[in-house]
């Protein structure tokens, strides 16, 4: 009670780096965490001693390692790249609103497997990453496209507008085919909501890497973001190549939103939400939000997926439902303190 | 070393430049090469090209003819941030991103001077103290510049470019929005800047009598080109503002300052003519 009293008048930023540690201590505690709960709740001591002495004669190590280690790092790769590519897309579009969904990336790759599964039959889950990926990539070439013949070219504002129509009307064919054939739906319903049980992890050896290298691309260019924030005038005369900077943006943006998307769906919400949320405790100064952005979305992402396992054992809810579910409450909770 | 850095001052100079946007050309046979040390100010009525000249001084613009110089060489040549670290341009009305902080804002005139291995500095720091306080914002610090009043923003804006830290300076109309002894102040401190410091300022203004104030080199200009240029003395005149904006004016002088002051009479004065 006293706590959440105290005055709030003059919010002065977190400054620099004080706040990563914490973050990063938080995001180690709650990575382990992730891998001791589930059906056979593990003892901490024994999920740390599983990833630092493997033995593989010990049943408890082999669950760790094989089953649960994996989606632990999914979760915070994918967590990490969803609200990195919003920060991102928020600055170079100077639009809060911006999420990375808006190029039409994640509706293009819901889009490309509901298209494959219901006309060509793939059935086989192992193909959906490849064909999301596939999906995500068209639907940017085709926004970039659009955007290009617009007067004025491909600035970010018509790729907005060009990003915002492909979504809607890829949206609708979706909504058009699950009408028409009933299976797919069945099939890919908790896929298309956004979920990390039962993912492949082998893909992380192919997508990992390069989303690896734009997570790094994305934070060394984060100060360049807060200067093109200001406008292209006052960001060329300071220096920057605004049109080469946009371009290495948005290569980062699709690298991180199509990877995410091949590995765990169309999840929403983080991309949005998070880097607001970070907004709220750094400033607004991109040098900040955007490694901010990263890490409170690995943690995010992470402490969401403990919840979608353990809420109603032995059944699991789909992460992209407990994303949003708990994540919208929280946020209206944060936005009237830090606000008011 | 140290010395040898404040001894070198840049030059900019535009030279027969033609300029514009998406096949509307803006500016004809433009030459310009603002003086050492001194302040060059750009006067014309609104639409004549001001600004985008000096869009194109600082490498905004490409022209479409003719060449800017710096220092001898075609600036749209030059690595583009070595050109920011001797060359600051306030654009005319900018905006500030939301909830960013005067501090954060000021800080950013402080990039072209940073690199990957080189992060902030003790002198970047000392940089963005000084300018605030000779913009007279730091009291204002931590607030956002989205809360603060248009004088209050601008000054943050000119503040930026100061901590740039560059010979050369161009201002678009960076008296806007502020009251009357504030832009008394401000052109004092640019003016101080040129002629204490040596720093070589380009201001576009519309005050006429704040220009000729302070102007050492008074450039007019009218439908893209450059009719008149030199010293208030000697262009200052109510014919050339007569032919340049179309105003009736007197030109006089005020005899405490020496300065030259323009006094516009309007529909006003020639009623009472008429009525004579
Ligand atoms: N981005 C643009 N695209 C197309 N035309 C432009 C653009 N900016 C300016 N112009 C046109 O170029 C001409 C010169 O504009 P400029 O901004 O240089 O005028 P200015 O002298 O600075 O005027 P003001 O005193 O109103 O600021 C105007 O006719 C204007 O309509
Ligand atoms: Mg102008």
């Amino acid at each position: 009670m006293s706590v959440a009293t105290e005055p709030v008048a003059v919010q002065h930023p977190i400054r620099a780096w004080s706040g990563l540690p914490a973050l990063l201590a938080a995001l180690v505690g709650v990575f382990l965490l992730h891998i001791a709960v589930g059906a056979k709740p593990l003892p901490i001591g024994t999920v740390i001693e599983a990833l630092t002495s493997f033995n593989p004669d010990v049943f408890d190590h082999v669950i760790v390692q094989n089953l649960r280690l994996p989606r632990a790092v999914l979760a915070v790769v994918v967590g990490a790249s969803l609200s990195l590519a919003g920060a991102l897309m928020q600055g170079v579009t100077r639009n809060p609103l911006a999420d990375p969904g808006l190029l039409g990336l994640t509706t293009g790759a819901a889009f490309a497997v509901v298209l494959a599964h219901s006309t060509f039959g793939f059935t086989a889950m192992a193909a959906t990453p490849w064909i999301a990926m596939a999906g995500a990539l068209g639907a940017a070439v085709l926004v970039f496209f659009i955007s290009r013949m617009v007067p004025g070219g491909a600035t970010p504002l018509s790729m907005t507008l060009a990003g915002a129509a492909v979504s809607a009307f890829l949206g609708t064919v979706i909504s058009l085919i699950h009408l028409l054939n009933q299976d797919t739906f069945e099939n890919l319903r908790v896929w298309l909501t956004g979920a990390l049980a039962g993912r492949d992890i082998t893909l992380l050896w192919y997508i990992g890497p390069p989303m690896l290298l734009a997570l790094i691309g994305g934070i060394l260019l984060a100060p360049r973001v807060t200067v093109l924030a200001m406008g292209d005038e006052v960001a060329q005369g300071l220096g920057v190549k605004t049109g080469v900077l946009k371009a290495q943006l948005l290569a980062v943006v699709v690298v991180l939103t199509a990877g995410a998307v091949a590995l765990a769906g169309p999840l929403g919400f983080i991309g949005l939400v998070i880097p607001h949320v970070v907004r709220l405790y750094v400033g607004s100064d991109y040098r900040w939000i955007v490694p901010y952005a990263a890490l409170v979305g690995a943690i995010y992402l992470v402490s969401v997926d403990i919840v979608a396992r353990v809420a109603i054992p032995p059944r699991e809810i789909s992460t992209g439902i407990i994303t949003a579910l708990v994540g919208a409450p929280l946020f209206v909770h944060l936005v009237r303190r830090r606000t008011r | 070393m140290a010395r040898g850095s404040d001894d070198r001052s840049h030059r900019l100079e535009a030279v027969a430049i033609e300029a514009g946007y998406a096949g509307t050309r803006v500016l004809n046979a433009v030459d310009l090469s603002p003086p050492d040390g001194q302040v060059t100010i750009l006067i014309g009525p609104n639409g004549c090209g001001k600004s985008t000249l000096l869009k194109t001084m600082a490498r905004i613009l490409a022209p479409t003819r003719g060449n800017v110089l710096l220092d001898g060489k075609d600036i749209h040549t030059l690595n583009t941030k070595a050109v920011a670290a001797s060359l600051g341009l306030l654009p005319q009305g900018p905006i500030a991103p939301e909830g960013l902080t005067v501090r954060e804002l000021v800080a950013q005139g402080r990039f072209p001077h940073q690199s990957l291995l080189r992060q902030w500095t003790q002198k970047d720091e000392d940089a963005v103290n000084s300018a605030m306080s000779t913009a007279g914002i730091t009291e204002f610090a931590d607030r956002a510049v989205d809360t603060l009043s248009g004088g209050q923003r601008q000054r943050c804006w000119v503040a930026m470019v100061l901590a740039q830290e560059t010979d050369l300076i161009l201002l678009d109309e960076p008296t806007t929005f502020l009251d009357l002894k504030v832009q008394v102040d401000l052109m004092d401190l640019l003016t101080g800047l040129a002629h204490e410091r040596g720093r070589t300022l380009v201001i576009v203004l519309h005050e006429l009598s704040l220009a000729a104030a302070y102007a050492d080199h008074l450039v007019m200009m009218k439908e893209g080109r450059i009719v008149a240029s030199g010293t208030p003395d000697d262009i200052f005149t109510a014919d050339r503002l007569k032919q340049v904006f179309g105003l009736d004016a007197n030109v006089l002088r005020d005899p405490a300052s020496g300065r030259l002051v323009c006094v516009p009479f309007g529909a006003r004065r020639r009623l009472t003519e008429a009525a004579q």
